[in-house]
């Protein structure tokens, strides 16, 4: 006999997986949907109704198209490259919670957690795996053997060490008032309100490290206006200008679930996760769902609307103005919370 | 089960170390190194260190292991060993290097010869068998009875960041700017 | 059936990890390459005080770990920096290149 409790957690790993590879091609509609809304254009509109199979046929193409690789390209290197970007994408979701306990309508005899793993360091296991990500795209631009590669791989790599500093430092914040290093607890520490009507979430202690920990999350995804690495003006299209076909996919899908796991570690940190009015604890991944789905909006709004920086601003920002406000923050933070005795 | 991990990432740690020190292209060093550390987080979990393990990764593999690969990157010095002497094979080096490679032989037999003499027990800690050192535990004892070495530390690590920025700069007085 | 580890295991493979590295920094002829055998040895370091850790049942050995990562951190990035600062000189990683005191 197996173990019903076995088989609902297999059940909820698959599901995250299965979801994750969903929000990819979702996104892909929505930044196309929302791009052509902020040019003044209409943007996929033939593949099914509003466009809504333009992923579909996007993933068709894909695999259709030659795959080409340079010959002075680092084989091994070249194609381990792009799987090292997909797999730390989907690893770091693994230990982010998408809703409260539950026994599915009272089928199990105990809850399961809406989690593929719970970590009791869940904090600095995601911290961890983001920082594995760099590796991808710095081998992807040096095995290309080419010299927008090259750079893009070298920016990425200044760029990320540089934003995970302040990233750190606003989740350390965080776990301060929270007192744990679990997702789950943190979570947990969000419900409630405070006089009958404010959420008690996080992001109202803490303002400035929610904006920073976007800042240096947009900078860690690279996204606009901080997409150096793939900066198409003058570098063609960055780390992965020599990937075509399913290997340039892999990257295209893993900076779509970064976005949504920056997005998904957000809400749980600061915007009270599944907490919210009005919805029974039981059915809180729909606003779950709702918190990810608006911070994925700005993301995507805020590439259409933004010029990219430059370089050297990038760097002066993250490191002149970024980490101090990030340590000032973490300090105030501090004394706050051994004042109150919290 | 605990035995398989062990004798698995132990193999791996031990593997990828030594392709470490036998590669002749520093890129594929770095790498394999990356893979000796995961390796050690792996025993780090199965030592009920999760904190250390999670470190590990942190600022071994994200932090030093990314400045490392960097450097690589940027010297663009692959797949050789810079001078003709570095084309030879491993073995017949000059006089020192073999002499090198001696030492560390007897290091290891001394090393192990050592481990033989001290009697062989199994893990037992006071806290009971698979109970995790928790974050706070560590916490507590960092920054009460290691206060003094935690802020020695930071001041080493300041020094350590003026000293690379100062060596690493460009020459300002240099003729060929 | 695979034996279970012990301490003695640990230090075992520990004290082999450590010859590994010993015999890098002798044997190669790379500046990176022997940075590498360095962070090699002081990881088969740490992994002795966090196995005799749990084996005492502290932490003392893992705050000690953790004081190794942060000095490796620091022995990195000054040693990198000394590399950039003598390739630039002399364009090349070997450390028979570097046999005159000044320059």
């Amino acid at each position: 006999m197996i173990d019903p409790q076995l088989i609902a957690h297999f059940v909820v790993i698959g599901f995250t997986f299965f979801m994750l590879l969903n929000s990819a091609a979702v996104l892909v509609l929505m930044e196309r949907k929302v791009a052509a809304f902020a040019q003044q254009r209409l943007g996929p509109y033939r593949v099914g109704p509003w466009g809504t199979m333009q992923p579909l046929a996007d993933i068709i193409k894909l695999m259709m198209k030659e795959e080409l690789r340079p010959r002075s390209a680092d084989t091994f290197l070249f194609y381990l490259a792009p799987v090292l970007c997909a797999t730390a994408a989907f690893a770091a979701f693994s230990v982010v919670p998408f809703g409260a306990d539950t026994t599915f309508f009272g089928l199990l005899d105990a809850p399961v957690k809406l989690m593929a793993a719970d970590v009791n360091v869940g904090l600095l296991v995601i911290f961890a795996i983001t920082s594995m990500g760099v590796y991808g795209i710095v081998l992807a631009g040096w095995a290309s053997n080419s010299k927008y590669s090259l750079l893009g791989g070298l920016r990425s790599a200044a760029q990320m060490i540089s934003y995970e500093l302040s990233y750190g430092l606003s989740l350390a914040a965080v776990i301060m008032l929270a007192g744990s290093l679990s997702l789950r607890e943190v979570v947990d520490g969000q419900a409630g309100y405070w006089f009958g009507v404010i959420p008690r979430w996080y992001v109202f202690l803490q303002p400035v490290g929610f904006l920073i920990f976007m800042t240096a999350g947009v900078a860690e995804t690279n996204r606009a206006p901080f997409d150096f690495p793939e900066a198409e003006q003058e570098l063609v299209a960055g780390y992965h200008t020599e990937y075509s076909s399913m290997t340039f996919a892999l990257f295209f899908m893993a900076e779509y679930i970064n976005m949504v796991t920056v997005s998904a570690v957000a809400v749980n940190l600061f915007l009270g996760g599944w907490h919210g009015p009005f919805l029974p604890e039981w059915l809180g991944w729909i606003w779950f769902l709702v918190k990810v789905f608006v911070l994925l909006f700005f993301y995507i709004w805020m590439r259409w609307t933004l010029p990219r920086y430059r370089y050297d601003h990038l760097m002066e920002f993250g490191w002149k103005w970024l980490l101090p406000a990030a340590t000032l923050n973490l300090l105030i933070t501090a004394g706050v919370v051994i004042g109150m005795g919290w | 089960m605990e035995a398989l991990f062990f004798w698995l990432f132990a193999g791996v740690a031990v593997g990828a170390s030594v392709l470490v020190v036998g590669q002749r292209n520093p890129m594929y060093s770095v790498l394999l190194l990356i893979v000796s550390f995961a390796a050690l987080t792996g025993l780090y979990v199965l030592l009920n260190a999760p904190f250390i393990a999670v470190v590990q990764i942190i600022i071994y593999a994200g932090a030093i292991m990314v400045l490392f690969l960097f450097v690589v990157m940027l010297l663009n010095v692959s797949k050789e060993d810079a001078t003709a002497d570095g084309q030879r094979p491993l073995r017949i080096g000059p006089g020192p290097r073999r002499f090198g490679a001696v030492l560390a032989v007897v290091l290891a037999v001394e090393l192990i010869w050592a481990l033989r003499q001290i009697a062989s027990a199994p893990f037992v800690s006071p806290g009971g068998e698979g109970v995790q050192t928790s974050v706070k535990a560590i916490g507590l004892v960092l920054f009460r009875d290691y206060a003094f070495a935690f802020e020695a530390t930071s001041v080493l690590i300041l020094v350590a960041m003026v000293g690379a920025v100062i060596l690493a700069r460009k020459d300002p007085h240099a003729k060929d700017q | 059936m695979l034996p279970e580890p012990t301490l003695n295991t640990y230090l075992a493979l520990s004290a082999v990890l450590f010859s590994i590295g010993t015999a890098g920094v002798f044997l190669r002829r790379n500046l990176i390459t022997i940075l590498l055998s360095v962070e090699v040895m002081l990881n088969a370091v740490n992994l002795t005080f966090v196995a005799v850790d749990r084996f005492l049942g502290t932490v003392d050995g893992q705050i000690i770990a953790f004081f190794v990562m942060t000095v490796a951190a620091a022995e990195a990035a000054v040693g990198l920096a000394i590399i950039i600062a003598l390739f630039r000189h002399r364009e090349s990683l070997s450390p028979d290149a570097f046999t005159s005191l000044k320059w």
